[in-house]
């Protein structure tokens, strides 16, 4: 044990306290911990930065010197070459632009019914966890019916009856998603409104409307960041297999999952058409998958010391 | 747990009642004259107009739901209207097919995801693990038909082992030609479940292997193996009867795809042809069953987790003090 | 009497999201056969650590560091592989916790969840043998329907019961120390004596030893032979009940006794509490650890750690008020 005890005169003098306790708090920014979690597993932050490789790629498809709609048999199923890194497809057109331009459209649908799905989820979810009793009860057996329904059944039935399009598809592909957001932020209205700092805002004679936006709206951001991660995901893989079943984005356009509806019928002779357009698919989706589970372990309320 | 039982059997003919409200809207609001479903264009006028007074087709909408309920429950679901006939044999001969597709997925999902996820929850953190759940990931970011086409390349173009299509090849009849060529298609409808069912099996080991009554087991000397096996196992997997419940509607939908790409002949690709020529009585019908099968399938579910948790069994004297 | 079990310079680690906890840092103390002794502190102070440790109950990330001996009945355990472990609980040593409704399975039946412990460690009876023997227990615990409850499962019964269903797991292989973890925390105060007063009548009964882990300082009369009293990772005081409670020497434990509400107090005093939390066991202070919160500190309390003193043989407290020269600069301790 340590002896190196020194006694001066003061030593059992009463001490004095302070009064002021130190308490450093950093204030860590969202981005921060986001990059931290990026750090913590190598493969996630692989996956993302891929996603936005190909998101720039994408978006520079225009810059492409061919036309994803020109047809030319002379061309027709020739495979990678200096002049066609992707090769050409059974119409003679360029595969790496058509990939590209595919990537437009399924992203495109992906993030609009995205959004559409959290405008919806979210309103119905907030609203039905703030008011809560048999609002809330009517509601939430609502979202029950189509959490439970065969999605993709009622989808291909649906774009049958409905002009097919792009704003059909994605307005069919957010009717069937929205119900798992409305419940999740359903959960988290319904905490945050027990919460203190809510009651005391409402005790304040704050309107019902301030309180919602001010208060519980930043408060549940986080999960609804991730569940609007997870729902692009979830829209593009849908919707590459309702156009890959010729329901979605109707040919000629491209999309990822239309261009494997044609590369079906060469899959024995020119496989290689069906890989790349999947490829791309299970990357974005992936990505998008991975990226939800760090912002959902970087969003988490975390202890600072 | 008769009360639970009662009540869960009073949810089911509810739905399936709504069920069948939705499918007749189809018909009724389908492009076209409802009427196509009962007349051939042979008949005269007067036969034509007979049959509709006869089948109630011109009275109010409540009024031919519940004529065509009545007909539907005495197995008449109309004809097709691309070939003309019955609709509901069309579907009972199809359906096999589909049943047998559906349930060696399951089989298969979880012969595979519950000891990945039991050994990935045990484990957790290995080198194992963090391979199973990537791959756990990867299937779950798979599209279903894609991974299929894949492995039609590889099996049935590259490698030539095994069938790219169908369930027979012509003149065969043999079950193991019918299994050989089941392979790719089960598979292939396996992949995004089992990705689920690892990962929520992995999660709730982790959870179960961290409460209390671990403790106290480890306390008693019990061996981690003994542990696994005889308490965590069972609490992990009870939930799982519910999570199949739940992903049954997955499974409809995943089996109408996968049909689609292996031209499996089941249901769903005669469902398929008939959204393709707007042939609405059979597209009411394929609604018609596959929700029943949902329903039906998530009944039994919940009836099979209420007899096998003892919580629910035997209700409870419980409260805390 | 010997000792049953003795812990020398016991010090466990735990490797967390903010750096390196020191959650028991450096205790000794011993326990008799058959004696009772009761572990005091509030929450946090590291008790329930201290009985795992005595179980081997510690899991990554915790560890026991280097230098920890733990010596039941002259083996060191703390050096035990995980057989010897597995051999020890249970048989040697038993634990019974606080919330009993969560300590059982919920899908296993009572009677297997008790027999499982007799299965560990006894040698070959028949099944008969065994199911007479967890219904002698379970009468000896003090549940009527012995034979009715081996086939129920733990959400039937009440509380009370189930936590006399954990003794009963706990003592079927007659262990010589039982740990109980806030065993009565959960329940009335009725049950609580209760239950308090079977596990004495079960330890004359079996010759047992009892560590008696809880941060309430009013159960403890009745039951404990002796108090060790520990705060922040470390042991302040340690003595027979009658002197801890008479004669408290450390203002730690001052304050405890302060705080238990008292009958033959007045209805309109405020119940005193300390004020103040435990400190950062990721840096804990230099000195005392109680310092910050102690009404009495000096400058002393805050630079070094205090020597522990003996006040009698079976008294001892660290705390700088014991020195000689406090008396001089300030206030006389009891």
């Amino acid at each position: 044990m340590e002896n190196n005890i020194v006694i001066t005169n003061d030593s059992f003098a009463k001490l004095e306290k302070k009064k002021t306790v130190e308490v450093s708090v950093e204030r860590q920014s969202v981005w921060k911990d986001i990059w931290k979690e990026l750090r913590k597993n190598k493969v996630a932050m692989v996956s993302v930065v891929l996603l936005a490789i190909l998101i720039i790629a994408v978006l520079l498809a225009p810059l492409s010197p061919y036309d994803p709609y020109k047809l030319d048999a002379s061309q027709k199923l020739q495979g990678i070459s200096s002049s066609h890194w992707f090769g050409t497809d059974e119409y003679g057109r360029d595969y790496f632009t058509r990939t590209l331009y595919g990537g437009r459209v399924s992203l495109l649908v992906g993030f609009m019914s995205m959004i559409m799905t959290v405008i919806i989820g979210t309103s119905l979810g907030v609203f039905s966890g703030y008011v809560g009793g048999k609002v809330d009860m009517f509601l939430m057996s609502f979202t029950d019916i189509f959490l439970a329904l065969p999605s993709m059944l009622l989808m291909v039935i649906l774009n049958t009856f409905l002009k097919p399009g792009l704003p059909t598809l994605i307005v069919v592909l957010s009717l069937f998603s929205w119900a798992s957001v409305a419940r999740i932020t359903r959960a988290e209205t319904m905490s945050l409104k027990e919460r203190d700092f809510v009651v005391a805002t409402q005790n304040l004679g704050a309107s019902n409307f301030r309180v919602i936006v001010k208060h519980i709206i930043p408060n549940i951001l986080g999960p609804v960041i991730v569940a609007a991660s997870l729902s692009v995901a979830n829209a593009i893989l849908m919707e590459s297999s309702l156009s890959f079943l010729g329901l979605g984005v109707q040919i000629p356009r491209a999309s990822w999952g239309s261009m494997l509806q044609g590369a079906q019928a060469h899959i024995l002779d020119y496989p290689l058409l069906a890989v790349y357009p999947g490829v791309m698919i299970l990357i974005t989706v992936l990505s998008f998958n991975l990226l939800g589970d760090i912002l959902r372990n970087a969003l988490e309320p975390k202890i600072v010391e | 747990m008769w009360k639970y039982c009662l009540k869960k059997t009073a949810q089911v003919v509810i739905v399936m009642i709504l069920i069948s409200f939705f499918s007749f809207a189809i018909v009724y609001f389908a492009p076209g004259d409802i009427s196509d479903m009962y007349v051939n264009p042979e008949m005269t006028e007067e036969q034509k107009a007979n049959v509709i007074a006869q089948l109630g087709l011109d009275k109010s909408m409540t009024e031919q739901y519940f004529a065509w309920a009545e007909r539907a429950v005495h197995g008449d679901l109309g004809v097709s209207l691309s070939n003309k006939s019955a609709v509901w044999p069309q579907f009972m001969q199809r359906l096999p097919a589909t049943i047998i597709l559906m349930g060696s997925s399951m089989i298969l999902s979880l012969l595979l995801a519950i000891p990945l996820g039991l050994w990935s929850g045990y484990k957790k953190n290995s080198w194992l693990d963090n391979l199973i759940s990537s791959l756990a990931y990867m299937g779950m970011s798979i599209p279903s038909f894609w991974f299929g086409m894949l492995l039609i390349i590889v099996f049935a173009a590259v490698l030539k082992v095994l069938p790219s299509s169908g369930m027979h090849t012509v003149g065969n009849v043999s079950a193991f030609d019918t299994f050989q060529h089941m392979i790719l298609p089960c598979i292939t409808l396996s992949i995004g479940h089992v990705a689920v069912y690892i990962r929520y099996i992995r999660a709730n080991t982790i959870g179960q292997l961290s409460e209390e009554y671990v403790l106290t087991a480890e306390a008693k000397g019990d061996s981690q193996t003994k542990i696994l096996f005889r308490h965590v196992l069972k609490n992990t997997l009870l939930p799982i009867i519910t999570l199949m419940g739940m992903n049954l509607a997955s499974l409809v939908c995943g089996s109408f795809i996968v049909e689609s790409v292996f031209g499996w002949p089941g249901i769903g690709t005669f469902a398929m042809s008939a959204i393709g020529s707007r042939d609405y009585p059979v597209i009411m019908a394929y609604v018609m069953l596959s929700g029943f099968l949902l329903v039906v399938g998530n009944f039994i579910a919940d009836l099979l987790y209420a007899f096998v948790d003892p919580r629910i069994k035997r209700g409870g004297a419980s409260g805390g003090k | 009497m010997n000792n049953l079990l003795e812990m020398k310079h016991v010090a466990v680690n735990f490797a967390a999201y903010g750096g390196t906890v020191q959650a028991v840092r450096d205790i000794s103390f011993s326990i008799e056969e058959g004696q009772t002794v009761a572990l005091v502190g509030e929450s946090g102070c590291g008790k329930s650590i201290t009985a795992k440790t005595i179980m081997g109950l510690v899991k990554k990330p915790g560890k026991v560091m280097e230098g920890s001996q733990i010596i039941f009945e002259g083996t060191d355990i703390a050096r035990y592989s995980s057989k010897e472990w597995r051999k020890f609980r249970g048989k040697e040593c038993s634990m019974i916790f606080q919330d009993a409704l969560v300590s059982l399975n919920p899908t296993m039946k009572i009677g297997k969840q008790i027999m499982e412990s007799l299965d560990n460690h006894a040698v070959t009876t028949s099944k008969e043998e065994k199911k007479k023997k967890v219904i002698d227990m379970l009468k000896l615990t003090g549940i009527a329907d012995a034979e009715k409850c081996l086939e129920k499962y733990p959400h039937e019964l009440s509380g009370g019961m189930r936590q006399r269903i954990m003794i009963a797991i706990a003592l079927i292989s007659h262990p010589k120390l039982l740990i109980a973890d806030e065993p009565t925390t959960s329940l009335d105060v009725t049950i609580q004596a209760q239950i308090l007063a079977e596990m004495k009548a079960l330890q004359k009964k079996l010759n047992m030893a009892i560590l008696l882990i809880t941060h309430d300082l009013g159960i403890v009369a009745d039951v404990a032979d002796k108090i060790v009293v520990m705060y922040a990772g470390k042991i302040v005081e340690e003595g027979t009940v009658r002197e801890i409670f008479y004669h408290p020497v450390h203002p730690y434990t001052k304050a405890l006794l302060n705080s238990v509400p008292r009958l033959d107090r007045d209805g309109k005093e405020m119940l005193c509490t300390i004020e103040g939390n435990i400190p950062d066991m990721t840096n804990p202070p230099k000195g005392c650890a109680f310092c910050e919160r102690c009404p009495h500190a000096m400058n002393i309390c805050a630079q070094y750690m205090p020597e522990e003193k003996t006040v009698s043989s079976s008294h001892r407290a660290s705390c700088w008020m014991m020195d000689e020269r406090a008396a001089k600069g300030g206030v006389a301790h009891a």
